[in-house]
């Protein structure tokens, strides 16, 4: 395993001052923490902050077999404009698709700010030889992605080869040249809050942009508490290094409701700072026309149909 | 450490988020102008023709007036209670048990009436009174209801009787909650009670009469006598009583304790604490800073088990401190009855005071006092969470109980010198330990003399649960099978 | 030639494992022997000897204390001719040791029965277990002069306890062979301390003693009002005997602590 340049300083092997010190996570205490923060009453003004904020940090996500052109051109069309009949309403951060679609969606696109993010490295299992992992970025990256969604190698990480996980996020990094990377730990498959602060760490260390939850293929994918502990990662690795790592929690976020809450434990846990679309993303395809729902209701004080919302 | 390109944000932070005020409506709850005393399953007049105001301490508004019981109250109370206890404990004990099923049920089903009638009143944020206080009240009646027509069971080869007149003094700090901890025991063992509240919080109690009534406890089992200490010395000299059970202050405990010499009283003392929160570097540290700060600004610190001196392992003071300090700048201070607040109103006047004068003493010691950046309101009684550091064990604060939103952090170096530090206080009520080595938190636990050890938790409670102290923390168990002994003689 | 003379026993304090006269150098003749009168200094350093037995004694296994108790048992049985001569006879004494033997075998079973594991609603491990209070003085009962001091030490013992005996003013013989029974036992030196005297001068200095958690006042008759006030110093535990023979009456001289830790992954 190269030098972990990028750890805390607690976390650098001997020689570097002090042992390591990947730290550890109280499962019991962590979930308490998030269920308290899940009860914050949001009203008014800052709800509709928060559900406006909610969209600018929406990567607004279609990873079916069935995707196709069409379906893609039209949730770009979706992001670009959430809200035909209330213009002030944001777009989205980004779209996320297959490397495949990943023309398809730049085209759709074009002269608008949302940035078009890829899956790659054998998504969602990773389980495929390095080099063609590698080839799946530089495909996606030469397509025009200005994000590539990662996942690592659980296999290598649960057997204890934590040194492959680290050194193919070195190497994807790498591949993504200038394009954002994010790291999806597919936190469903770790096993413990223990292993996603292990994990967590790694992969910051490999030079990840982003850590992200879950590819949404696995249950459970993003809750809370797991988004907690890897805020709390995050934290850490800003104490001691300056680092600035963003957040992506991804599948299972359907609701306005769950959006608020973590934007709650966002910004009682890294604070103002973090609350951009630069640093803090949701992964979600359905979530974009609850929150949109919330919003008019908000304006209009008057509980909204679903059919208002347009099915992209 | 190579150099480390620190990355930018390219667009700008959203800014600040501002909560908008989220309070919970107070129309659920409606107070009398006047309450009179519940004796003998009524509202009476107090013969003493005396009343007090009892206000709200976030506002200083005057929320109804209560009776201040004088010794012929007192006394009335405790023959009412005898008359009760004549006909409940010939009850049979499964009836017996349907009341306090009764009771619990009611205090569900009235919950959020009662919450907020705890926060106006008492100055505690709504979600602990609404999370905490009421959903362990009714717990508690609902644990003991079981006990009822099960008490052979409960210590073997013994036969349980009830004691009698019980006469129970609760404090302020939790009000319906203590009020729970103390009846609901004593009546499934079939004791009638004569309850004094707290002065500054009697009226969740005075809404509790209405409970019994709804519940159809029999006139005279519960009795409800409201005054200051004054009121309390009646009842603890009072002849008729049985038992005596008080939660409050080391130093009125004691004098309880002399008061009933030699009287044959059975006496359970629930009194003051000052907990070791001891931190090793091992442990998890962001759940460790949740526990610290659960332990210390849960109910502005007026709890007597509290958290109030944080031991931390010297090599990782800084970085815990770090930590605690940037947590405790997103409590959110203020209006109780708001769904967001953190932290509420100091309970009185008398209490603000105090907690001041002992900060103050803190600095004079040479301590370093660190408050987060808060807006306190104007009206009410109110004091920022507070952490003192450069703290040793001889300074007054880390010796004497505060009982209010101030954490005082030590250091030590091993696991001995946490042990030793930790028992040396005349206290023993509560202790926690923070480590991630199963083997060295049971250590730890055998070895500190207090009557919970929270192993990383802290302020954890539960109605089959014992808690209660070592030392000049008080005797007797509350909670739990333990806690029946303390109401029963055995033949 | 004169007849062969009887050697004379010396009875003694009994401190810290050693048989000291009083600091004071003051006797008292009580029955028919100069007993030592212990004053306040020596009930001082009882509860220093005491304070470092219980260390000893409480972190020992529940089952070595019960075998030392058992072993008590044993060397009063073979001390039972110069037992009965201090008490009522050999009945007492019979029923002094099998009291003994009873309450060795509690030992090791009061935490199952005065403890238990807690079902707390939400994700923790519950536990409570008794703990010995620490140290215990006793005033010792009159009556009957060997049993009753076994009634109210040995409850306190079992359970981890060091004891300080204000030993009967009108048995203090009783309480003295006794003690030697003890030291020749494995108790280790420390955990039982017994002091002869008066009782209106040394009770009060224990009931007092801010080092003393709690007093056992079974034996203090008319006095017990007096010394509970003194007790209240430092909030000690009272105890009366309730019961002839009980693992309740173990618990009277014990706390319980309740231990929480989550149940996580």
């Amino acid at each position: 395993m190269a030098q972990a340049l990028a750890l805390p300083r607690s976390v650098e092997l001997p020689g570097g001052g002090s042992l390591p010190r990947v730290g550890s996570v109280d499962a019991v205490a962590l979930e308490a923490r998030a269920a308290e923060l899940a009860k914050r009453s949001i009203k008014r003004d800052s709800k509709i902050f928060a559900l406006e904020l909610a969209i600018r940090m929406m990567d607004l996500t279609t990873l079916e077999g069935a995707d196709t052109p069409g379906k893609v051109r039209a949730m770009c069309a979706k992001a670009m404009v959430p809200d035909p009949v209330e213009p002030s309403v944001p777009h989205v951060a980004a779209v996320c698709v297959y490397p495949s679609l990943v023309a398809t969606a730049r085209r759709a696109l074009r002269g608008s700010a949302v940035k078009v993010a890829s899956v790659a490295t054998a998504f969602p299992s990773g389980q495929a030889p390095l080099d063609v992992k590698l080839a799946d970025v530089r495909a996606a990256v030469e397509a025009g992605a200005d994000e590539i969604d990662m996942v690592i190698d659980r296999g290598a990480f649960l057997s204890g080869r934590i040194g492959r996980v680290y050194e193919e996020v070195v190497a994807v990094k790498e591949a993504c040249g200038d394009a954002h990377l994010k790291v999806i730990l597919e936190t469903g498959e770790l096993g413990s809050y223990d292993a996603v602060r292990k994990a967590s760490l790694v992969a910051i260390a490999g030079g990840a942009d982003f850590i992200k939850t879950s590819t949404g293929k696995v249950t459970p994918a993003a809750t809370l508490p797991v988004t907690l502990c890897m805020l709390e990662v995050i934290r850490d690795v800003h104490d001691e290094t300056g680092l600035v790592i963003g957040m992506k929690p991804a599948g299972g976020i359907r609701t306005a409701k769950q959006s608020v809450q973590y934007l709650c434990v966002l910004h009682e846990t890294l604070g103002p700072d973090w609350m951009t679309p630069d640093l803090f993303r949701f992964g979600a395809s359905s979530l974009l026309n609850d929150v949109l729902l919330q919003l008019r209701k908000q304006r209009t004080g008057i509980y909204r149909s679903p059919d208002e919302m347009t099915l992209d | 450490m190579g150099a480390v390109e620190k990355k930018r944000s390219t667009l700008a932070p959203a800014g600040a988020w501002d909560y908008a005020p989220a309070p919970e409506s107070r129309d659920i709850v409606s107070f009398e102008e006047r309450y009179g005393l519940f004796i003998g399953g009524e509202e009476v007049s107090p013969r003493s023709r005396a009343w007090f105001p009892t206000v709200s301490p976030a506002t200083e508004e005057p929320l109804a007036e209560i009776a201040q019981a004088g010794p012929k109250d007192v006394g009335l109370a405790v023959d009412a209670a005898r008359e009760g206890f004549e006909t409940w404990s010939t009850w049979k004990p499964s009836e017996r048990a349907k009341v306090l099923f009764r009771i619990a049920r009611i205090l569900q089903e009235r919950s959020r009436e009662l919450a907020v009638a705890e926060s106006l009143d008492g100055g505690k944020p709504i979600k602990e009174s609404r999370d905490v206080d009421l959903p362990l009240a009714a717990a508690h009646f609902f644990y003991y209801a079981g006990w009822a027509d099960k008490l052979e069971y409960a210590f073997p080869g013994r036969r349980p009787r009830p004691l009698g007149v019980a006469a129970q003094i609760v404090p302020w700090n939790f009000p319906l909650l203590m009020l729970a901890w103390k009846i609901a025991p004593a009546l499934a063992c079939g004791n009638a009670v004569v309850l004094k509240p707290a002065e500054t919080t009697s009226l969740t109690a005075l809404l509790f009469a209405d409970v019994c009534r709804q519940a159809q406890v029999p006139p005279g089992v519960v009795n409800i006598v409201t005054g200051d200490g004054s009121t309390g010395a009646h009842l603890v000299r009072a002849d008729g009583i049985d038992k005596v059970a008080f939660t409050g202050s080391t130093e009125v405990g004691k004098a309880i304790q002399r008061e009933l010499a030699g009287r044959d009283i059975a006496l359970t003392l629930e009194l003051g604490g000052k907990a070791a929160n001891v931190v090793f570097d091992d442990c998890a540290l962001d759940q460790a800073v949740e526990g610290i700060v659960n332990g210390i600004y849960f109910n502005q610190g007026h709890v007597c088990c509290a958290g109030s001196r944080l031991l931390v392992q010297e090599s990782i003071h800084d970085q815990l401190v770090r930590k605690l300090k940037r947590r405790m700048a997103t409590l959110r201070v203020g209006d109780p009855l708001d769904k967001n607040t953190d932290i509420g109103a100091i309970n009185s006047k008398e209490q603000l005071d105090r907690v001041t004068e002992l900060v103050e003493v803190g600095k004079e010691e040479g301590a370093e006092i660190y408050q987060p950046p808060c807006r306190l309101p104007e009206k009410g009684w109110w004091f920022a969470p507070t952490v003192v550091t450069g703290v040793a064990q001889s300074h007054r604060i880390a010796r004497e109980e505060i009982f209010g939103p101030v954490l005082s952090v030590l250091t030590f170096r091993t696991p001995d010198e946490a042990v030793e530090k930790a028992n040396n206080t005349m206290y023993g009520l509560s202790a926690g330990v923070w480590t991630e080595k199963g083997s060295r938190i049971l250590w730890m636990a055998d070895r500190m003399r207090a009557g919970v050890v929270w192993g990383n938790t802290f302020n954890r409670f539960d109605p089959a649960s014992p808690f209660g102290g070592y030392k000049e923390s008080g005797f007797g168990r509350e909670g739990g099978r333990h806690g029946l002994e303390a109401y029963m003689r055995f033949e | 030639m004169s007849a062969r003379l009887p050697v004379r026993k010396t009875y003694k304090l009994f401190i810290g494992g050693a048989f000291p006269r009083s600091e004071s150098g003051r006797t008292l003749d009580l029955e028919g022997h100069n007993v030592a009168r212990a004053s306040r200094k020596d009930a001082r350093d009882a509860v220093v000897a005491a304070r470092k037995g219980v260390a000893a004694w409480s972190s020992a296994t529940a089952y070595n204390r019960g075998q030392v108790i058992y072993r008590l048992a044993e060397t009063m049985e073979t001390r039972r001719a110069a037992l009965a001569a201090v008490c009522s006879g050999r009945r007492e004494v019979a029923r002094a040791i099998d009291r003994v033997v009873w309450y060795a075998g509690w030992a090791d079973k009061l935490s199952q029965v005065l403890g238990g594991a807690n079902p707390v609603a939400g994700p923790f491990f519950n536990f409570t277990l008794p703990e010995p209070t620490g140290v215990v003085a006793v005033v010792a009962p009159d009556e009957p002069a060997l049993d009753g001091l076994v009634a109210r030490v040995i409850p306190a013992l079992v359970g981890g306890n060091a004891v300080v005996v204000v030993a009967s003013e009108a048995h203090p013989l009783a309480a003295i062979e006794l003690a030697e029974a003890v030291a020749t036992s494995d108790v280790p030196d420390g955990v039982v301390n017994v002091l002869t005297g008066l009782r209106e001068e040394l009770a009060p200095v224990l009931a007092a003693h801010m080092d003393v958690n709690a007093i056992d006042v079974t034996g203090a008759d008319g006095d017990v009002a007096a010394l509970e006030v003194l007790a209240a110093e430092n909030v000690k535990r009272v105890v009366r005997a309730r019961e002839d023979r009980s693992p309740w009456e173990i618990g009277a001289f014990m706390e319980l602590k309740t231990v929480w830790h989550p149940i996580g992954r």
